[in-house]
């Protein structure tokens, strides 16, 4: 198995241990439970604001992991043998962001399956929601990883990750939730993959400061 | 340099193969901190670092994930350091440092004394050519103390070297005493 592949099976195996995964989608579908709550049983009305109810509740689900994507192994010394070993901290901070993905994509965007029947949307927009989650995520999985990175050791780790990460997410709730033509999904795309681009490099210099 | 207080100057230290360094010295006086410079973790104000070869590094974060079972979060850094043969440089390992029954058992249920041995078990595991050992004996018992003198001097039979800190006396043969008192030359 070569180096990138045994480190994000590391990661991917960590994500889904001790029902990470499952806590998850079960927070992601309790959020979009409770919109029809809060906004009414009017089927037009939900159908409307679908798409935005489900992108809003995947970003908060994508807060829950946050605080231990990356602090336990700043702590533990991890990242200092990651270094010790020669490797470099972007590459391996792109491999967790891939990992990440893997853990917390797939199970979102099968969830999203059963948000969308929640709120009665046609097999259009249903599609039109899992393209964006697919396009969206490795962007919110990236923001996650930068986030878990920054806030690493911190005192209130969890709450100042809800402050950094929820307003840098806003693009991608505006583009994916408005992911009705292919030009939203386009800007969704190169929001999520500047995303992707930078990540490694904020994180990695995050992780960086917190051990020197 | 730490937190802006320049912790030691005029350092110079040679290790070749076979050899040992010993650094001693007060509590916060840059023992761990001279080690993490040898490490590449942090760069020297001025002067280098020259390395040869592989290194492994010990401190006291064993770096093991908690929840998995010993021999299966250490073939993770085996198979970082080189995967040939990555299950006998572990069972090997495990055997030199006496946890060979532990294998099977969280690192989290690992008494404090068996962490540091498996933290010194992944040093073994890497077959790297140099040993960074921060407080190795921390923790360890007479008989664990008494093994980790075994360990590094075969290692240093086999050509490696070692640098390390301790509070307590180890029996390392010949090893180059370098002792940290704070005093930093003007």
């Amino acid at each position: 198995m070569s180096i990138a592949l045994t480190l994000i099976a590391r990661d991917v195996r960590r994500g889904y241990a001790g029902g990470g995964a499952a806590l998850v989608c079960g927070f992601f579908l309790l959020a979009v439970v409770l919109f029809p709550f809060a906004i009414g049983p009017d089927r037009a009305v939900l159908v409307r604001v679908g798409a935005g109810a489900i992108w809003v509740a995947a970003l908060l689900a994508a807060l829950l992991p946050v605080e231990r994507l990356v602090a336990p192994d700043v702590e533990s010394g991890w990242f200092d043998q990651i270094r010790v070993h020669g490797l470099s901290l972007p590459l391996v901070m792109a491999l967790r962001i891939v990992a990440h993905w893997l853990a917390f994509a797939p199970p979102l965007m099968l969830a999203a399956l059963v948000a969308a029947g929640l709120f009665g949307l046609e097999a259009a927009a249903l599609v039109r929601v899992e393209a964006g989650l697919l396009l969206g995520t490795p962007g919110l999985a990236a923001l996650a990883v930068a986030t878990g990175a920054l806030t690493a050791g911190l005192r209130g780790a969890g709450g100042l990750a809800g402050l950094l990460l929820l307003p840098l997410a806003l693009p991608l709730l505006i583009f994916g939730a408005g992911s009705g033509d292919m030009g939203a999904l386009k800007l969704l795309a190169a929001v999520s993959l500047m995303l992707v681009a930078g990540a490694p490099w904020v994180a990695a210099a995050a992780i960086r400061s917190v051990r020197d | 340099m730490r937190g802006g207080r320049l912790l030691f100057a005029r350092l110079s230290l040679t290790l070749a193969e076979g050899e040992a360094a010993i650094v001693t010295g007060p509590n916060g006086v840059g023992k761990s901190s001279l080690l993490r410079l040898a490490a590449g973790l942090i760069a020297p104000f001025e002067g280098g670092v020259a390395r040869t070869g592989r290194m492994a590094l010990m401190t006291e974060d064993i770096a093991l994930d908690p929840e998995r079972r010993l021999g299966d979060a250490l073939l993770f850094w085996g198979r970082l350091d080189r995967p040939a043969d990555v299950r006998g440089r572990v069972a090997e390992a495990l055997e030199a440092v006496g946890l060979a029954e532990l294998a099977e058992v969280p690192v989290r249920l690992l008494s404090t004394g068996q962490r540091r041995r498996a933290a010194l078990a992944r040093v073994l595991a890497a077959r790297a050519a140099l040993w960074l050992l921060d407080e190795p004996g921390n923790g360890l018992d007479a008989d664990g103390v008494a093994m980790l003198e075994r360990v590094i001097a075969q290692h240093r039979a086999d050509g490696g070297a070692v640098l390390l800190t301790t509070h307590q006396p180890l029996g390392l043969a010949e090893a180059k005493p370098l002792a940290l008192d704070g005093f930093v030359p003007a």
